[in-house]
């Protein structure tokens, strides 16, 4: 569903990405774990399509259609509401008005929006423009999702939310590449673990049941 | 198939441009107080006596709606940085063109949503007729606008992620603008002084060539500006 095979990139005289592989299937969610400026940002830009690697390929089933992507900025305009943000990204996607609508009902409800789905982003809390970012995600139900630190700024009942909602979509079948720099709040996710340091894959296996504290440890041991 | 789509995106894109215009109403009004108050300075800061107003009014309605376009251009990628929401418009799977389009026709309305103000205050501040050729006129600066905002929005394109992208803009614009201005500025004092249609048509045959020429040149040349 998602191949990485030897991506290198650079930006100047920093080594972004050096000699990354791997591969996600459907269901599976892969968590990449690693100190700022370790790269993570850069390889989820070039699975994305957004930066071309200078070497290696990413290639995704289903192409640009098939990924969602929930990153550090909303990519949401403020003067629009939700609803109409939602319907905008959804009419890129070429979603038809039968399937935007339900799906749309089923997004506001899942993610707690319900009551402000007509209000402008502007006017929102930086958790429920966090919430909206996700439901453009989603809109065009894709099978592979791009998370950058997608925690960032949900209080801890909203970050539970999500981690309900990705885990339900998991079990439907979709690929998930998460990058964050803190261990705790993806590692439950994950199907498999990787740290990442200097643009390499530092450690890469299945999280085979580990818990959080485990793979916290194992993080530092491995990045240290 | 390909066109139905590009245009449709495109629109969508217009259409989404032009409704966060109209909420927050940024650019189309400093662009109109902008016009309003060269025309107003320009007014009171010229002698009557030295040139006749249908010689300095074209000049004067040309230079105020180049500045006031380039007011709302700046504006138009600078939108998509909120909330890196341009990120977003690259990872969608559309033509990278149709977002091109789209910022031209948002632009397009803009721009002459401003001139609508322009027209009416020249004719007020300088006493020239210009119901008489209101027709040939509105053509005129129709296509002299198409032409300078289609290098504009491409190189809008382009500076929106310098740090000095208001400062660029008219730098690198200004240059392409040469041409589409001084054949505008000749039509239209040749209109308001009364002379016949037939020698303006050479420089709207002009116009007309050098719109499609840069807007088929900034649409191929759109994707390539916006590549990280």
């Amino acid at each position: 569903m998602l191949l990485a095979e030897g991506l290198r990139h650079s930006f100047g005289a920093v080594r972004a990405l050096d000699d990354v592989s791997f591969g996600v299937q459907p269901g599976q969610t892969l968590a990449v774990f690693g100190p700022n400026g370790a790269g993570k940002t850069t390889l989820l830009k070039v699975l994305a399509g957004l930066i071309l690697p200078q070497r290696g390929r990413a290639q995704v089933d289903g192409g640009r259609r098939a990924i969602g992507w929930i990153g550090h900025q909303p990519q949401l305009y403020g003067q629009l509401t939700v609803r109409e943000n939602l319907r905008f990204w959804a009419s890129l996607y070429d979603v038809p008005e039968s399937e935007f609508l339900p799906r749309t009902d089923d997004l506001l409800q899942r993610l707690g929006l319900r009551d402000h789905e007509h209000r402008r982003v502007s006017e929102l809390s930086r958790g429920l423009v966090q919430r909206a970012a996700i439901a453009r995600a989603l809109i065009h139900d894709p099978r592979v999702l791009l998370l950058d630190e997608p925690f960032t700024g949900l209080d801890r009942m909203a970050a539970e939310e999500l981690r309900e909602l990705l885990s339900e979509d998991a079990a439907e079948g979709r690929a998930s590449v998460l990058v964050t720099h803190n261990v705790d709040e993806g590692a439950e996710l994950a199907t498999h673990i990787a740290f990442m340091r200097a643009g390499r894959f530092a450690h890469f296996a299945p999280r085979a049941g580990r818990g959080p504290q485990q793979v916290s440890e194992d993080y530092r041991n491995a990045i240290a | 198939m390909r066109s139905p789509k590009l245009l449709r995106h495109a629109w969508t894109v217009a259409s989404k441009d032009l409704l966060v215009e109209f909420r927050s109403r940024t650019a189309i009004l400093s662009a109109a107080v902008f016009v309003v108050l060269v025309l107003v300075v320009f007014n009171f800061g010229r002698d009557p006596t030295a040139v006749s107003n249908v010689d300095l009014a074209p000049s004067i309605l040309w230079v105020t709606f180049t500045f006031a376009a380039i007011l709302a251009m700046n504006r138009a990628f600078q939108l998509e940085l909120e909330n890196q929401a341009l990120d977003g418009l690259l990872l969608a799977p559309i033509e990278r063109s149709s977002i091109y389009l789209g910022k031209l026709i948002a632009n397009l309305v803009f721009v002459a949503g401003v001139e609508l103000v322009g027209v009416p205050l020249l004719a007020l501040f300088f006493n020239v007729r210009v119901l008489p050729y209101l027709g040939p006129l509105l053509a005129l600066i129709a296509l002299a606008t198409i032409g300078f905002v289609a290098v504009g929005t491409l190189f809008s394109a382009m500076t929106t992620r310098t740090r000095f992208a208001e400062l660029l803009l008219p730098v690198l614009l200004l240059p392409f603008m040469i041409p589409p201005l001084s054949w505008a500025v000749l039509a239209t004092g040749r209109l308001l002084a009364g002379r016949p249609l037939s020698e303006i048509v050479g420089w709207l045959n002009m116009l007309a060539v050098y719109d499609i020429v840069f807007v088929t040149l900034a649409v191929f040349l759109f994707p390539a500006t916006v590549n990280e």
